[in-house]
C-alpha cells in the first residue's frame, strides 16, 4: 500500500513538474535567442580622413557636395598674409550606390585636374552574431591632368594624362575614441619623366582618429612613401572634425597643396620643417537623393 | 497514509488547474514588427524606422514585450543616423530598447474572432538604459485569425537621459512613437 502511493505521489508530481515548466509563460524573464550583428559606424567622421580616403562610405542614397580648401604656405610670410592670398581648391560630387559602394568625381584647380573613384566594402567591422575587429575596404581613383603642357618634342596621348591610385583600406574602431587605419598605395602613373623612372609607386598611409567631444574629432594622416620622387616630401597632415547638423567641417593644417591622391601621396612639395605649411578646409554637405527602401511609403 | 493520499490529492487538483491554465495560454509573435517615431523640432525632418521589432504576447495573461536594436532605425540622412547612435542614443553602450508589460483588458478581445478591439497598455519603455513607465491606448484588429497590434504614444526624450545640444530645439523634446505589428500565430 505504501509503496503504491509513494509510486502515485512520484507519478503525479512528475506532471507537476512537466506542468510547471510548460505554464510559465512569462516573457519578461526570456532571453532573446537571436542577436543579430552590430555593424561599426563612425570610425570616421567623413569619408576621407582629411586628404587620403577613410573607410567611411556615404550612405546608400546619399549625395555628398565637398569643397575642399587649401590656402597657401604659411612660410611665405606677411606679405601674402601667410598664405592666406593664395589658394587651391576641389570641388566633388560623391554618391552611394548602396551601402558597400561609393562613387564620386572631383575637379581640383591644381593642375586642372578631374579625379573619379570608387570606394567598396569588402569586410565590416563588426559583433555580435560574428566578430570582426577590423574593416576592409578597396579606393580606386583616375586621375585626369588636363593642364596645357609645354610644347615639346614629345605630343603627349590624352592616355599620358592619366594616372591611378589603388588603395586598401584597413581599418579598426578601437573603442568610441580611438580609430585607427592603415592604407596600403600604389599610385601607377601612365608616363613618367624619363626612361629610368619606374612608373608604380608604392606607399603606406597611416591614419588615426581620437574623440575629443561628440562634435569634435582629433585627425591625423600620414603617408610614408615607400618609392620616392626626388625633391617631394611624405604628407602630414593633422586635422579636426567639426559636425554640426548636416555638415561635417574638417579643418587641418597640411603640408600638401593637392587633393588628389597622386599629388598629395606622392608630389607634395612642402616640408614641415622648413615651415611650408598650409591651413586648409574642407566642407561636406549631404542630401538624401534616395529614400532608404526601409522608410517607403511611410507616415510619420 | 492518510497524509500522503492528501499530498496525492492536493498535487492533483493543482495539476487540474494548470492544465486548464495551459491550454489557455498562447503566444503571439513577430520578428518583422515595425516601429517608427518622429523628434522633428525644426524645418529638418528628424523621423525613423525600424522594421525588425521583436514582439510577443500571451493571450490568458496579456503580457507583452517589443523589443529593438537602437542601430536597426532608419534614417533618411546617414549623417542624422550616424549622429542619432553616437550621439544620442549611444547605441555602443545601450544597444537595445525594450517594452514590458499588459494588455490590461485582453479579456475583452475575443483573439478567434475578427474585428477591431481597443485595448489599454501598460508597462515600463527602457530606451538608453533607462526605463519610465508607459500608459497608452492602442487597437489590435484580427484579420483571418491574426492579430495587428497599432498604437501611438509621446516619450520625453530627456526622462531617458539622453542629452545633446539640439534636444527642445532642432529635436522636439517630445518624441512621437507609432507601434505597428502584426503577429503570426
Amino acid at each position: 500500500m505504501l509503496k503504491r502511493s509513494i509510486a502515485l505521489l512520484i507519478i503525479t508530481s512528475s506532471f507537476f513538474l512537466q506542468k510547471a515548466q510548460a505554464q510559465n509563460v512569462d516573457l519578461f524573464s526570456e532571453q532573446n535567442e537571436t542577436e543579430s550583428s552590430d555593424i561599426t559606424t563612425g570610425t570616421f567622421k567623413a569619408s576621407r580622413i582629411v586628404n587620403g580616403q577613410s573607410i567611411e562610405n556615404v550612405g546608400a542614397g546619399v549625395l555628398d557636395f565637398r569643397i575642399l580648401h587649401r590656402f597657401g604656405a604659411l612660410s611665405q610670410g606677411g606679405y601674402n598674409l601667410f598664405g592666406l592670398d593664395q589658394a587651391t581648391m576641389r570641388i566633388g560630387l560623391d554618391y552611394g550606390i548602396n551601402s558597400r559602394l561609393m562613387v564620386g568625381v572631383g575637379r581640383s584647380t591644381y593642375e586642372k585636374q578631374y579625379d573619379a573613384f570608387l570606394k567598396y566594402r569588402i569586410i565590416r567591422q563588426q559583433d555580435g552574431n560574428r566578430h570582426i575587429p577590423f574593416s576592409l575596404s578597396y579606393a580606386g581613383t583616375a586621375i585626369y591632368k588636363s593642364l596645357k603642357e609645354a610644347t615639346t618634342i614629345y605630343t603627349p596621348y590624352v592616355s599620358d594624362k592619366f594616372s591611378f591610385a589603388h588603395q586598401v583600406l584597413l581599418a579598426s574602431k578601437v573603442n568610441d575614441y580611438i580609430s585607427l587605419q592603415l592604407t596600403p598605395t600604389l599610385i601607377h602613373y601612365n608616363i613618367v619623366e624619363n626612361k629610368t623612372m619606374p612608373n608604380d609607386f608604392y606607399s603606406v598611409g597611416a591614419g588615426f582618429r581620437l574623440r575629443l567631444s561628440k562634435r569634435l574629432n582629433l585627425t591625423t594622416e600620414y603617408y610614408h612613401r615607400v618609392d620616392k620622387l626626388n625633391g617631394y616630401y611624405d604628407p602630414l597632415t593633422i586635422g579636426l572634425d567639426i559636425e554640426t547638423g548636416g555638415h561635417v567641417f574638417q579643418l587641418h593644417v597640411t603640408n600638401s597643396t593637392g587633393m588628389t591622391e597622386r599629388t598629395f601621396i606622392n608630389e607634395t612639395t612642402g616640408s614641415w620643417s622648413k615651415g611650408d605649411l598650409r591651413f586648409g578646409f574642407n566642407i561636406s554637405r549631404v542630401f538624401t537623393v534616395r529614400k532608404p527602401k526601409e522608410l517607403r511609403g511611410i507616415q510619420f | 497514509m492518510k497524509k500522503i493520499i492528501l499530498a496525492f490529492m492536493v498535487l492533483a487538483s493543482i495539476h487540474g488547474v494548470s492544465v486548464q491554465q495551459l491550454q489557455a495560454q498562447k503566444v503571439y509573435a513577430t520578428k518583422t514588427g515595425q516601429i517608427i517615431f518622429n523628434a522633428t523640432g525644426g524645418v529638418e525632418k528628424i523621423a525613423a524606422a525600424n522594421n525588425q521589432v521583436d514582439s510577443k504576447f500571451v493571450d490568458a495573461t496579456g503580457q507583452i514585450i517589443f523589443g529593438v536594436l537602437v542601430k536597426g532605425f532608419k534614417f533618411e540622412n546617414q549623417l542624422m543616423e550616424d549622429h542619432f547612435n553616437e550621439n544620442y542614443m549611444e547605441s555602443t553602450q545601450f544597444p537595445k530598447a525594450d517594452f514590458k508589460g499588459y494588455i490590461k483588458n485582453i479579456k475583452e478581445v475575443d483573439l478567434t474572432k475578427d474585428g477591431s478591439y481597443p485595448i489599454n497598455i501598460e508597462g515600463v519603455l527602457t530606451i538608453h538604459g533607462t526605463g519610465n513607465k508607459v500608459t497608452t491606448t492602442g487597437t489590435i484588429q484580427i484579420q483571418q485569425g491574426k492579430p495587428t497590434i497599432t498604437g501611438e504614444f509621446s516619450i520625453k526624450i530627456k526622462e531617458y537621459g539622453i542629452k545633446g545640444l539640439y534636444i527642445g530645439e532642432k529635436i522636439a523634446a517630445d518624441a512621437k512613437i507609432k507601434v505597428n505589428c502584426k503577429y503570426q500565430n
